[in-house]
């Protein structure tokens, strides 16, 4: 169960203008902007939910899941996750949840993705049967055979996220977090994705959160769509009552200019 | 498929077997690239060479600096060296962090439910400095052999006093540098005087540069434990057992640089990066 209450986050950005003579100017004097990443942010995942966490650039999507897997703390609001305080004790949190950054990866770049796969086995400190188990299913289920023994440097980006997924899944977290998964993927490793994401959660009824800007991602993936623009909440509900009949990316495009975000 | 696990924990992977589990993945990595290690290893063995030769030439013409003579300054240097380049190898996590923090990997280490500190050490190992140790071990021993160090067990003890507590001085030093990375973004390179400088500075006992420069180097950053009142109580110099331990006390600087490291992190959680 994740609850976030009333949840707000600001920065401060430091801002000059295009010029030699700026940046001059900016090493004795900064004008800060605070910039609201989040305002007033409340919503509730149930256990075991699918949601897709919708918005475009800086609508503060990833601000969002770096304050539920413990990375941010918020300026004011509440925020528990099976009754944690993400940001209140670490590490006892980031044990039971998983995070995917698409644009990052997780894996030692120079040795194979099973070595990778045992030192995570000894940061999480997972039991050896747990793990032998784990590591065989989803090298399995996402057809990792030969490429987990391939040094990580050496994967197509398709092959590399799968083993990601995998990499963020051994210790066997309730939660996961996937922060645009299917970014750069061609067609057939998007669809292994998604089909292993489905798999995930009907199966081992994990929670997951998924943001992305690929709306058949979602389609295939959720049935929940939250909508977050400058930092607020926007819409909140079931993808079938929005999108109609119409083509989603056309739904999406038409939110997007109603709330003018 | 599986089931969701509702395992508890009966224990936690010790950090030590944790750590040699990261180190054996870094020099796994390493060995991908065999030539470059043993070409940046020699680099480091020829590069710090240099010194001693500028030692050896001045000593050709002076028989003594301040009292010290030729063998008491090898031993200084290279057990500087030593102390240096070990923590150079063990830290070099902080000596980079600057890219840690920039390239957003902090967040993965946030991510992961391990001290940060065991992770950033675990992110790299300098092995490639092995070079310099095996080169200031050599001189060590030449320097041994020409300063006529009677060898006793409280002897060969100060020695290893002098390379642990050495060892966390310069960790602390790089350890202050990553905890500035969170305020600044990129490492500062003044930080360097208190590192490479120091070991530049090292090679003589601290007290041939004067009496202020003592004091400086005893009560800000506490070299003076870790070089110059244990290399006295070497060389015969002084028969205090407290500057046989002296350099263990140098290892309390490692708690206000720890202090500065919790006071960054607590700001990155508040600011990201």
């Amino acid at each position: 169960m994740i609850e976030m209450k009333n949840i707000r986050k600001t920065y401060r950005v430091a801002r000059r203008n295009a010029g030699f003579g700026e940046v001059l100017k900016s090493f004795f004097h900064r004008d800060y902007e605070t910039v609201t990443a989040l305002d007033d942010v409340s919503f509730s995942i149930r256990d075991g939910e699918t949601v897709g966490y919708i918005g475009p650039n800086g609508a503060g999507k990833s601000t969002t899941i770096k304050i539920l897997s413990g990375i941010l703390t918020p300026d004011s609001g509440e925020c528990l996750v099976d009754g944690r305080v993400p940001w209140k004790n670490r590490i006892d949190h980031v044990a039971k949840i998983g995070v995917v950054f698409g644009q990052r990866s997780q894996l030692w770049w120079d040795v194979p993705v099973v070595d990778s796969f045992e030192l995570l086995k000894d940061i999480y400190s997972i039991p050896p049967d747990i793990y032998s188990r784990n590591k065989d299913e989803l090298t399995e289920l996402l057809d990792l055979g030969e490429i987990i023994r391939t040094p990580a440097r050496q994967l197509s980006l398709g092959q590399r996220m799968r083993c990601e997924i995998a990499a963020s899944l051994l210790h066997s977290p309730s939660i996961l977090f996937l922060d645009e998964p299917t970014i750069g993927l061609d067609a057939v490793s998007k669809i292994a994705v998604r089909e292993f994401i489905v798999r995930l959660n009907r199966e081992r009824k994990t929670t997951i959160i998924l943001t992305t800007h690929d709306m058949q991602d979602i389609e295939a993936i959720t049935k929940r769509i939250i909508l977050i623009g400058k930092g607020k909440i926007l819409l909140d509900g079931d993808i079938s009552d929005i999108s109609g009949s119409g083509d989603i990316d056309h739904t999406v495009a038409e939110l997007y200019r109603t709330y003018e975000i | 498929m599986m089931k969701r696990e509702n395992h508890k924990k009966p224990h936690k992977t010790p950090a030590a077997k944790l750590y040699l589990h990261y180190i054996s993945i870094q020099i796994r990595s390493l060995m991908q690239y065999k030539k470059s290690f043993i070409m940046n290893a020699m680099g480091q063995f020829l590069a710090s060479f240099n010194a001693f030769v500028g030692i050896h030439f001045l000593f050709m013409r002076f028989h003594s600096i301040s009292g010290y003579t030729y063998g008491d300054v090898l031993l200084c240097f290279s057990v500087v060296q030593m102390e240096f380049s070990l923590a150079e190898c063990v830290a070099r996590g902080f000596d980079s962090f600057s890219k840690i923090v920039r390239q957003g990997t902090f967040d993965r280490i946030m991510t992961r439910p391990r001290n940060e500190i065991l992770q950033v050490l675990g992110s790299s190992f300098e092995l490639t400095r092995i070079g310099r140790t095996v080169q200031a071990a050599l001189i060590f021993a030449y320097g041994t052999s020409h300063a006529g160090i009677e060898w006793s067990f409280s002897r060969v003890l100060t020695v290893l006093f002098m390379l642990i507590g050495g060892t966390g001085v310069f960790s602390g030093i790089f350890l202050i540098n990553a905890a500035l990375c969170f305020f600044t973004l990129e490492g500062l390179e003044f930080i360097n005087i208190f590192t490479d400088g120091a070991r530049e500075y090292g090679q003589y006992p601290i007290d041939v540069y004067g009496k202020r420069m003592t004091r400086f180097c005893t009560a800000v950053i506490p070299y003076t434990l870790v070089q110059l009142y244990p290399l006295h109580y070497l060389t015969g110099r002084s028969d205090s057992i407290l500057y046989m331990l002296l350099p263990l006390a140098g290892l309390f600087f490692l708690v206000p640089c720890y202090a500065l490291w919790r006071f960054g992190v607590r700001k990155y959680k508040s600011s990201g990066s």
